[in-house]
């Protein structure tokens, strides 16, 4: 009887591991090539990893590189398949091989040591070895998320204080320094337009679950909080669809969109969009930036670079049509202080 | 107070599909089948009413209903692997069941694959929308609580509750199906056909399974995905034994259930536990399960027969 659960339990395991994808080794003749590896997101999660694959497509655009032969990408199904599709393109000689956000750490750790000849190249992560030394054939790019959540949080306030409210709200995903970097800065936004907003802080406690993502963004709508600003991955879309709820209804309240432009989830009804503006992390400049780099010879392995307001890096979208041009004006002139340093963002909430 | 208010609406939020889940699981078990396929039937229910939804959400706006009747139809459909498999091939129950899950899990997102070229169905626009009772929704207290802005879920669910009461305890139907499921060799030896009754008890827990994952995932999710369902089906097996295979018991576990989970948010602003770390409230609803089932599962007897394999020829 057990043995035969274990059995039963055992099948689709070996189904799994004999389908993983196993991309057939071809020898390229000179073109340069890149290889992304997806998180278990998937390609068109809305957000990293499909990101990632529009800044790689970019980057063949532009040299003329053909996509699914030159640059291409494979689907990780589980976090055990992240290093043997990682080895599986360094088995190809893949130039550069990328791969978005910190859970493919350890995976990536373990491929860059085993061939150390490959590039490799991590998106919003930092891949370090036992001693917290950096990887000379490992890029990392990372994003100056606090610069680009002040800005939401400016414009949240501004927006608060233009309709008369009193309390923003933020919903994190998991209580880490990354996701943290997002709510000082937007803490640090709302405070520098509008001193006197109470701004509500919870955490989900995962990325998946929008269930409960759209519980804590009505939980802090009834305490009456006018915008959120949700970094939470999946989860968030819990808040989105809670303020689209509100807004069908005639009770008006805003999400703020997090690492790509969220607008069109946030439409509920006429095309309005209860999507106030986004935080965007410009992956895909990041990796076409690098791709690029790497294939000028100037790899930039085993540093860390920061893409931030400055290199186009974090950013709110061009066009935010649920704000007002003052508000977008205000919001660029701090934008412009950030970049020009004379503003500087904090990167940990203050303790209450 | 005030969180209360919101609180409590929350929690009924949360507690809907496991009671209606969990009801399903007990017309199977009170017919002798043991049903941990509830999870898998659920998978199969939210995503049918996901996709359907997102199909004819452009056309109609009953589209959130029409999805979940699929979802009910797809449910009863679905269990029926598990009925064909613990019925006419006696295969063990607990091993059909979990086979039935570990398929759902895969056949769903197989098709969001060919239908939606994603691993997830695409993201509905408002799926079920609150609504209120006119009248009902001015009583001062309960008003607020029961009658305003709730999901027409919760409110098919307490229909549910007296249906399923009434059915299993006050109609020759029900009767025969609790004799199948307490002792089938007597009831088969008064012409009753443990068969076909253990059939109606597996497809109406297929149907309730079915409505209840479409019910989570069109209420509290805004696509289906993989992560949707998340373990709701074996939270509703604890409710079905927590609640004694009693249709109003099932209610009460389910709204505890659903409490927890409503508290778990909440936790942080409450001033007596705002000092425990945040991680404490997060495994809160399935700490409180486990000690729910530990301390309550030695008062709990299940329908005699449920799990054992029909055998004509035994006495």
């Amino acid at each position: 009887m057990k043995s035969k659960i274990l059995l039963l339990l055992l099948i689709p395991v070996i189904l799994l591991a004999s389908c993983a994808k196993k991309a057939e080794p071809k020898a390229m003749a000179k073109a340069f090539t890149v290889g992304l590896v997806t998180d278990v997101g998937g390609i068109d999660d809305k957000s990293f990893n499909q990101g990632t694959w529009e800044g790689v497509k970019a980057f063949a655009d532009e040299m003329k590189l053909s996509v699914d032969k030159d640059v291409k990408y494979l689907q990780s199904t589980a976090e055990a398949d992240y290093l043997p599709n990682l080895s599986a393109f360094a088995d190809q000689k893949m130039d550069l091989i990328v791969a978005p956000g910190f859970l493919f750490n350890n995976a990536m750790l373990e491929a860059a040591t085993k061939y150390p000849n490959q590039k490799f190249l991590i998106i919003d992560s930092v891949v370090a070895d036992k001693d917290g030394k950096n990887i000379a054939n490992v890029a990392n790019a990372v994003f100056a998320a606090n610069e680009g959540s002040f800005l939401a949080g400016a414009a949240a306030g501004l927006k608060a204080k233009a309709d008369g409210k009193k309390v923003v709200g933020y919903v994190g995903g998991m209580e880490f320094p990354l996701i943290q970097s997002f709510q000082a800065g937007f803490e640090q936004g709302v405070a520098a337009v509008f001193p006197e907003c109470k701004i509500l802080v919870d955490y989900v406690g995962n990325f998946t679950d929008a269930g409960k993502g759209q519980a804590l963004a009505a939980k802090q709508f009834g305490a009456g909080a006018y915008v959120i600003f949700q970094v939470a991955g999946g989860a968030g879309n819990g808040v989105i669809k809670e303020a689209k709820e509100r807004q069908a209804k005639a009770d008006v309240r805003w999400a703020i969109g997090v690492d790509k432009d969220q607008y069109n989830d946030g439409v509920f009804a006429d095309g309005k969009s209860a999507v106030l503006t986004s935080m965007m992390k410009r992956v895909d400049n990041a990796a076409k930036d690098v791709a690029t780099l790497a294939m000028n010879g100037k790899f930039p392995g085993g540093t860390v670079t920061v893409y931030s307001l400055a290199n186009n890096g974090v950013g709110l979208p061009a066009t935010n049509p649920n704000l007002s041009d003052d508000i977008v004006k205000q919001v660029q002139g701090y934008a412009d202080q950030i970049k020009a340093g004379t503003l500087k963002v904090a990167e940990m909430p203050t303790k209450k | 107070m005030n969180i209360l208010y919101t609180m409590i609406p929350m929690a009924l939020a949360y507690a809907t599909p496991l009671i209606i889940a969990a009801l399903g699981g007990l017309f199977s078990e009170r017919a002798g089948i043991v049903n941990i396929a509830l999870e898998g039937i659920m998978m199969i229910g939210g995503f049918t009413a996901a996709a359907v939804t997102v199909v004819l959400e452009p056309l109609t706006p009953m589209a959130g209903y029409y999805g979940l009747l699929a979802g009910v139809a797809a449910g009863t459909v679905y269990s029926l692997l598990h009925a064909f498999a613990s019925v006419n091939l006696k295969a063990d129950q607990v091993i059909s069941g979990t086979a039935v899950n570990i398929l759902a899990g895969g056949l769903t997102i197989y098709l969001a694959q060919i239908i939606f070229h994603q691993q997830r169905t695409r993201s509905f626009q408002t799926g079920l929308g609150k609504f209120s009772f006119p009248v009902l929704g001015d009583i001062p207290v309960i008003g607020p609580l029961l009658f305003k802005d709730v999901y027409p879920t919760f409110w098919i669910a307490i229909i549910l509750i007296a249906l399923t009461w009434f059915v299993i305890f006050k109609t020759p139907f029900g009767l025969r199906l609790r004799a199948c499921g307490e002792h089938p060799q007597a009831a088969a030896s008064m012409g009753i056909s443990v068969m076909a009754y253990r059939y109606y008890g597996v497809m109406i827990s297929g149907a309730f399974a079915g409505l209840a994952g479409g019910a989570l995932v069109l209420t509290q999710d805004i696509q289906y995905s993989a992560a949707s369902i998340h373990g709701a089906g074996f939270i509703a097996l604890a409710c079905l034994i927590f609640g004694k295979w009693n249709p109003f018991g099932v209610m009460g576990a389910g709204i505890f259930f659903g409490f927890s989970q409503a508290l778990s948010l909440y936790a942080k602003d409450i001033p007596f536990l705002a000092n425990i770390p945040l991680e404490f409230f997060y495994l809160l609803p399935y700490a409180l399960t486990v000690i729910a089932l530990i301390v309550f599962s030695g008062k709990a007897v299940g329908p005699r027969a449920a799990g054992e394999i029909y055998d004509a020829g035994k006495r």
